[in-house]
């Protein structure tokens, strides 16, 4: 109960002072701005509602880059995680490019994936996978590791394979570490697709924002943004249930 | 094993793995060394079949290293183990079954699931390595707890579920590494009566380290003194036989406090 009613009535508070200096012009005479250029959630509210079928189109379009992005992320995530803990090799040769890979700028990369993948689902996924299989990669890794070497032991007395101590020992207790990973994952996820559909994209909601912030459609770029971090908070919300379903040892 | 507390009848009812013939183990000239760090001296150790040796000795002895030795998870940089005839570390792996400080059960099974683990790595199916296991769960006085998960139990419990999963294994050899070290007085006393029964209804070659000298002796045919590091034995004792049933009284009798003296004394000059 707690847990949905403190941050609702903190959020019920941020947006009715908001509405009530928006309203009153407050906000936008502090800022120096026409009126127009500083909505309400009121206001935002009833874009939101008024460009319903555009922005369910645009949200579908970048939610499905972002699920596809997630995918990938999760299995490339998963595989490099396994791979450096079972080997020493493998941890030595990946570890700094994956760090190098998370230095190099996305904005810098994306245009490159355009020009590789073209303007459809490919280049947005791309990003996702690229700033989302970090986090996975290193929460898998680190739980993998976080196993109790005596645990590892006994179970060698109980005549366990590798692939056994893999499955039965240290898979469970890398579990609480991987949902960490994909949970930081999921929610800069939308960051990455809106990222990628800045560079070159025909629809979605990362191409709404741009589109209506030219136009100085303020209002209905508040509105995309609410339905992305409604995308964000959705996918957490998910992740977050599912962890609670499968680790319920804790 | 001497002592008699409450019997858990007949080995009769034991799985076929457990009913081998057992083995001795014997340690011979043994050192092991971390780099330069020295852990053990030189170690020669006889422990007959079915008989139960205690190492006792200071923190950092090397009791520890010398069990994973004797588990076969380790080979010694010198000297040798065996159990029987095996004396490589695989060979010795295949001997003996380890049961670490803490009880160690995967909080993700349940106590059956726990204690089945060295039949399911076997490759045995879950519902007949859960059926052989329950014979043991209803042998050992856990009938009930099958389902339970491991934060549900009681320490105590949860150390004879471990130990159960020790036994399941059915090795000739068992290791253990300070069992009941965790436990409060109590039930530590209850667990060194429950353990002495377990061990008279379905005998094996045991290898007990533990800092509790009256523990050590309770449960112990030998009883080596380790020094502390690089740790060599110091003395070897055993307790006055035969044991009282009852544990306060077997502790209590003035020989064995006499023996304890002795083991106590011996402590103090191995850590000089």
């Amino acid at each position: 109960m707690r847990r949905w009613l403190l941050p609702a009535l903190l959020l019920a508070t941020l947006v009715g002072a908001w509405q009530l200096a928006a309203s009153t012009g407050v906000l936008a005479d502090a800022l120096g701005l026409e009126p127009f250029l500083v909505p309400s959630p009121a206001e935002i509210a009833e874009a939101l509602w008024q460009s319903r079928a555009l922005i369910a189109e645009n949200a579908w379009v970048t939610l499905r880059e972002i699920l596809l992005g997630l995918t990938i992320a999760l299995a490339a995530g998963i595989a490099i995680g396994l791979a450096m803990h079972l080997s020493e090799l493998a941890r030595d040769t990946l570890s700094p490019l994956i760090v190098a890979s998370q230095a190099v700028p996305i904005i810098v990369i994306a245009p490159i994936l355009v020009i590789w993948f073209g303007y459809g689902i490919w280049p947005k996924a791309a990003v996702v996978a690229l700033v989302c299989f970090f986090p996975v990669a290193l929460g898998v890794a680190a739980g993998l590791r976080s196993a109790d070497p005596a645990a590892t032991k006994m179970m060698r007395t109980l005549d366990a394979s590798r692939a056994q101590i893999l499955w039965r020992v240290e898979t469970p207790w890398a579990l609480p570490n991987f949902f960490t990973g994909a949970k930081v994952a999921v929610v800069i996820a939308p960051i990455g697709a809106v990222f990628g559909e800045w560079v070159g994209a025909n629809q979605g909601l990362g191409r709404a924002i741009i589109y209506d912030n030219a136009q100085l459609q303020t209002a209905n770029l508040f509105g995309d943004v609410v339905v992305l971090a409604a995308m964000a908070l959705s996918l957490y919300g998910l992740l977050a249930l599912a962890e609670r379903r499968v680790v319920t040892w804790r | 094993m001497p002592v008699k507390a409450k019997g858990f009848g007949a080995a009769t009812a034991l799985p076929a793995s457990a009913r081998r013939a057992g083995v001795g183990i014997s340690v011979r000239a043994l050192g092991h060394s971390y780099g330069d760090l020295r852990a053990l001296d030189l170690l020669d150790l006889e422990a007959p079949a079915h008989s139960v040796l205690g190492l006792v000795g200071p923190s950092g002895c090397g009791k520890s290293t010398l069990l994973e030795l004797i588990a076969g998870l380790r080979d010694p940089t010198r000297g040798e183990v065996a159990l029987g005839e095996a004396a490589s570390a695989p060979a010795r792996l295949d001997r003996c079954a380890f049961m670490p400080q803490r009880d160690l059960l995967l909080p993700w099974l349940s106590a059956i699931d726990n204690a089945a683990l060295a039949l399911r790595n076997r490759g045995m199916r879950r519902g007949a390595a859960r059926r052989q296991a329950g014979e043991l769960f209803e042998r050992f006085g856990l009938a009930g707890f099958e389902r339970a998960r491991p934060a549900e139990l009681s320490g105590g419990m949860r150390q004879r579920i471990a130990f159960l999963r020790t036994l399941v294994a059915g090795k000739p050899v068992l290791a253990l590494d300070e069992p009941f070290a965790s436990l409060d007085a109590i039930t530590r006393a209850e667990m060194q009566a429950w353990l002495a029964a377990a061990l008279d209804a379905d005998p094996r070659t045991v290898v007990l380290v533990t800092h509790d000298v009256e523990e050590a002796l309770y449960l112990c045919d030998r009883v080596a003194v380790l020094s502390s590091r690089p740790g060599r034995v110091v003395e070897e004792l055993s307790a006055p036989l035969p044991r009282a049933a009852d544990r306060d009284e077997a502790v209590t009798d003035p020989e064995f406090v006499a023996v304890r003296e002795r083991a106590l004394h011996a402590l103090r000059e191995g850590r000089r």
